[in-house]
């Protein structure tokens, strides 16, 4: 029949599609599971990679989350964007691949006595990507587009410690009156509202970035698309093609070329996670974004070398609304709700990705500072749920009066199995009658800050610099992230003079304070501290773990892989070495201000290292 | 006569898409905002100065009713704005990347469902009630009842992860990116196209005029051909009007699993983001779309079906 034959003939045409293709591209990257692995690495003195142990094509393909909105540095939002920017761009400040912040395009700096005013000094060496050099005026112009008002950068918070900025942002002032000033061709001065010891941090983010003048007066609203942008960092913009992939090509202008091991960066916006998984799988990718929770005991099976847990700068906990019934008024019912979670099995049996369970705000692997441990933490579960027991009652319910209340969550498949969690806890617990309520981000965002349907919800924070600020500002009085209606004078006094407090030891000191009191009003039911988790192709390496987690390009290197013969003795060595690293990476706190010092030798080549990256006294 | 009739029909149509425009416009207009929150509400909420500063920068600050006249205005000049999430583009930009991507997806997927599903459909048709019948008909069930979003990871799967023969996903307009996801769509359609080619055939063969043709002594082949095939494929050509504007527009699971960047994820993200300007441009896009496929529709039936004519009394 004409039918079955033409059935056979497409059948065998389709198969001939697939073997036509599976040739041209010499079959493709083999799936991963064949896939080769690294010869063991091995070092020269300086720390960098032997040549000889290299891969030739030195190309680092990274899943990327979502497609970025711009690639406009004072524009754009969110971690996507910022992961290519920092690669893109260098502000005054950069990261080493711990995550300390070391010079970039500033070669070193002072800070005022009263830790208000930052001196930079540019190096002199800088080009932009097409060559132009690189001056303190594109900082100064950067930075006042940036708090500009017509530019209205959603990101311009990070801004607000400048002096003034608030002023300019609000159009009350003129661009001219923010705190910065340039003092000559390769030399700026930026004053501040108040110290803030994490400032220097700030200048890493992208909204700090310089943006080249001419280019941006070339093509103005377009100057960020391909062809057009002109950037300071490592690596230039080659090819973005929207929703598919961007390229970035090594920026041979760039300080540290020659230094530079990978010579492309291909990013690609995956948005599914699995998706991510696939591709990694198929060799399509070195590194992912995330990774799903669901599939943590199988990877952690098949891709234990492969699979990279690290803290994280975020807390995952749920809030009380303190501003309706029943948790005014209330902390015995609040501390009963805290103390009957057990974090432990939340952790281990429903996020499942070695999440640390917490009972603070801020996260562990802050720099300089240590969060508040309430007591409870070092109880037991039983001792923990006898006392919330108690506490229940003591806040006027029992089996025949339980509490009712609503857990309101973001739609997410991770939002729900917690908030099950909880809600179970609390009925077996407590006889709480818990019931779930699910909302579109938006609406449950809206909810959130009316304050006035919300009882108990799912909240978090994962913060843009390194510091317990971050976190501790949310609960300010009047502050408009503040959907918990928390109020407290005594909070909000400590973190007023947490503000104006410029020596750090004291800072610190007082932030803890502020976190103790706002764990010891049971304000908050913190769950876990966020890790990040991801597959990276064992011949990507040259990264380290970093709290912030972000993983500047220019520092990773590709290994080539190992030959079938010289299998068995490299397989001991790696061994050794990845205790090594392990060992090195506990050792890195101690070592925080070695290295720093280390690697400012490294990178300054001709005027004297002003080595002591702290204040440095100066009058002003 | 019949000609000029089309015609006639034609234009109304084509004057009939205005209003229906207008109402779709306004409807999605005033709904997505009426949606809670707004384009720059998220977990950091942004300083009232920064905020003021946005909203003046989108019109947001203005009345909905200015706003509403103000897109109007836009519309007219098929000028669907700037997006509000995608910042480096307008969404004139965006449709015209996506749409090429999802329309030869969706057009390669429509084309081969079309041909392999009335294949398929006559060939049970004309074994009616056999074992050949039957076992079609079970797979076309099962194609229909398998979601993508399961077909899709399991093609991945087998396909590019152990077999390693084509890529897991990706776009960069080759073939072997576009086998996957073309198949992984057309899978439905061809299940539903041919149990409608043979529901519609076995009637077909069962009228009188199939039973002369017959008897007249032609071989079977050109039965079907020259007087089954029509008529029979009249519901198919009908279903294929909205079926095809659908693919054509893209397909959310699809574009996700596969990482292809065509129009579909705009719908999903633009409503999730607040991206008004965005939502609007995709919604009146395919408003314009599903209009115009319905109306060659209805031509194409007109042509094929001796039994609609427009116009009769002339």
């Amino acid at each position: 029949m004409t039918a079955s034959l033409s059935i056979r003939i497409l059948i065998a045409s389709s198969l001939m599609l697939l073997a036509s293709c599976r040739d041209q591209d010499g079959g493709f990257a083999p799936p991963h599971e064949k896939r080769d692995q690294p010869v063991a690495l091995v070092l020269l003195e300086d720390g960098s990679p032997h040549p000889t142990v290299l891969a030739q094509d030195q190309t680092v393909t990274r899943g990327n989350g979502e497609e970025p909105q711009t690639l406009d540095p004072h524009q754009a939002e969110g971690v996507p964007a910022a992961n290519i920017l920092r690669d893109l761009f260098e502000g005054l400040t950069t990261e080493a691949p711990d995550g300390d912040i070391i010079p970039g395009a500033a070669i070193r700096w002072n800070i005022s006595r009263n830790a208000k005013t930052y001196t930079f000094y540019l190096r002199r060496d800088m080009k932009w990507s097409n060559g132009e050099p690189v001056t303190a005026d594109d900082f100064v112009f950067s930075l006042r587009r940036a708090a500009s008002p017509e530019t209205a950068s959603p990101s311009a918070t990070m801004l607000l410690p400048i002096k003034n900025a608030r002023e300019v942002l609000a159009d009350e002032l003129p661009l001219e009156d923010l705190g910065i000033a340039l003092l000559d061709e390769f030399t700026l001065q930026i004053t501040l509202t108040g110290p803030t010891p994490y400032f220097l941090g700030l200048l890493t983010h992208p909204v700090a970035y310089p943006v080249n003048r001419r280019n941006l007066e070339e093509f103005g609203d377009e100057f960020s698309r391909p062809g057009n942008l002109v950037s300071n960092g490592a690596y230039a913009l080659g090819d973005w093609k929207h929703r598919v992939s961007i390229e970035l090509e090594k920026n041979p202008f760039y300080r540290e070329a020659e230094n530079t091991i990978v010579d492309r960066v291909i990013f690609l916006p995956i948005e599914d996670m699995s998706v991510e998984v696939t591709q990694f799988r198929s060799g399509a990718l070195d590194w992912t974004n995330e990774v799903p929770n669901n599939q943590f005991t199988w990877l952690k099976r098949h891709y234990p070398d492969e699979l990279i847990i690290s803290p994280w700068m975020g807390s995952y906990f749920f809030g009380f609304n303190l501003e309706a019934e029943p948790f005014v008024q209330n902390p015995e019912l609040r501390q009963a709700l805290i103390f009957a979670i057990d974090r432990q099995i939340i952790t281990d049996k429903v996020t499942q990705f070695g999440e640390q369970p917490s009972f603070a705000l801020v996260p562990p692997g802050v720099e300089d500072y240590i969060p508040f441990v309430p007591e409870y933490a070092d109880w037991s579960q039983e001792k923990r749920n006898g006392e919330a027991r108690r506490l229940y009652e003591l806040a006027g319910y029992s089996d025949e009066n339980p509490l009712r209340i609503e857990i309101r969550y973001n739609t997410s498949e991770n939002h729900k199995k917690i908030a099950l969690a909880i809600a179970s806890m609390w009925k077996q617990v407590l006889g709480v009658s818990a019931s779930l309520v699910n909302e579109e981000f938006r609406v449950f965002m809206q909810n959130r800050q009316q304050k006035v349907i919300t009882q108990v919800f799912r909240a978090g924070w994962v913060s843009d610099y390194n510091d317990p600020y971050s976190f501790l500002e949310l609960f300010r009085t009047g502050d408009r992230r503040n959907d918990y209606g928390y109020s407290n004078s005594i909070f909000d006094a400590v973190l007023d003079e947490v503000a104006t407090e410029r020596l750090r030891a004291r800072r610190a000191r007082l932030m803890f304070e502020a976190e103790r009191v706002l764990l010891t009003d049971f304000a908050i039911i913190p769950i876990y501290s966020y890790v990040t988790k991801r597959l990276v192709d064992q011949h990507l390496q040259g990264w380290r773990n970093n709290v912030m987690d972000h993983h500047l390009t220019r520092y990773m290197f590709k290994l080539k892989s190992r030959q079938a013969g010289e299998a068995v003795v490299e397989k001991e060595e790696t061994a050794v070495e990845k205790e090594e690293t392990a060992v090195e990476k506990e050792e890195t706190a101690v070592e925080k201000e070695e290295t720093a010092v280390e690697k400012e030798e490294t990178s300054v080549e001709e005027e004297a290292p002003d080595t002591d990256m702290a204040v440095e006294e100066e009058e002003q | 006569m019949r000609q000029e009739g089309i015609l006639q029909h034609t234009a109304s149509r084509l004057l009939g898409l205005i209003p229906t425009l207008l109402v779709l416009i306004t409807i999605a207009f005033f709904l997505i905002r009426m949606a809670p929150g707004g384009p720059f509400d998220g977990e950091k909420i942004l300083p009232p100065e920064i905020r003021a500063n946005l909203d003046v920068k989108y019109h947001l600050d203005e009345p909905l009713i200015k706003q509403y006249f103000r897109y109007l205005g836009q519309i007219i000049t098929l000028d669907f704005g700037p997006s509000f999430q995608y910042k480096d583009w307008t969404v004139n930009e965006l449709i015209a990347r996506g749409f090429p991507v999802s329309l030869t997806i969706g057009g390669l997927a429509m084309l081969l469902a079309f041909f392999l599903g009335t294949l398929i459909g006559i060939v049970a048709a004309m074994r009616q009630n056999t074992a050949v019948d039957y076992s079609i008909m079970g797979v076309a069930m099962l194609g229909i009842s398998i979601p993508n979003f399961v077909v899709a990871p399991l093609l991945i799967l087998l396909v590019a992860v152990y077999a390693g023969w084509l890529p897991a996903g990706g776009w960069d307009w080759s073939a072997q990116r576009m086998v996957l996801p073309v198949i992984t769509l057309a899978l439905p359609a061809i299940a539903y196209i041919a149990r409608l080619t043979r529901g519609s055939m076995i009637e077909v063969l069962h009228s009188n005029y199939i039973r002369t043709a017959r008897a007249k002594g032609l071989p079977e082949y050109l039965v079907i051909r020259r007087h089954a095939l029509k008529p029979a494929l009249l519901p198919v050509i009908s279903f294929m009007g909205p079926a095809t504007a659908a693919l054509i527009t893209g397909s959310v699971v699809i574009e996700r699993i596969y990482s292809i960047p065509g129009l579909g994820s705009y719908f999903v993200q633009g409503a999730l983001n607040r991206d008004y300007t965005l939502v609007m441009g995709v919604v009146v896009f395919y408003g314009v779309i599903i209009i115009l496929l319905n109306f060659i529709v209805d031509i194409l039936y007109a042509w094929m079906n001796p039994r609609i004519r427009y116009n009769e009394a002339q």
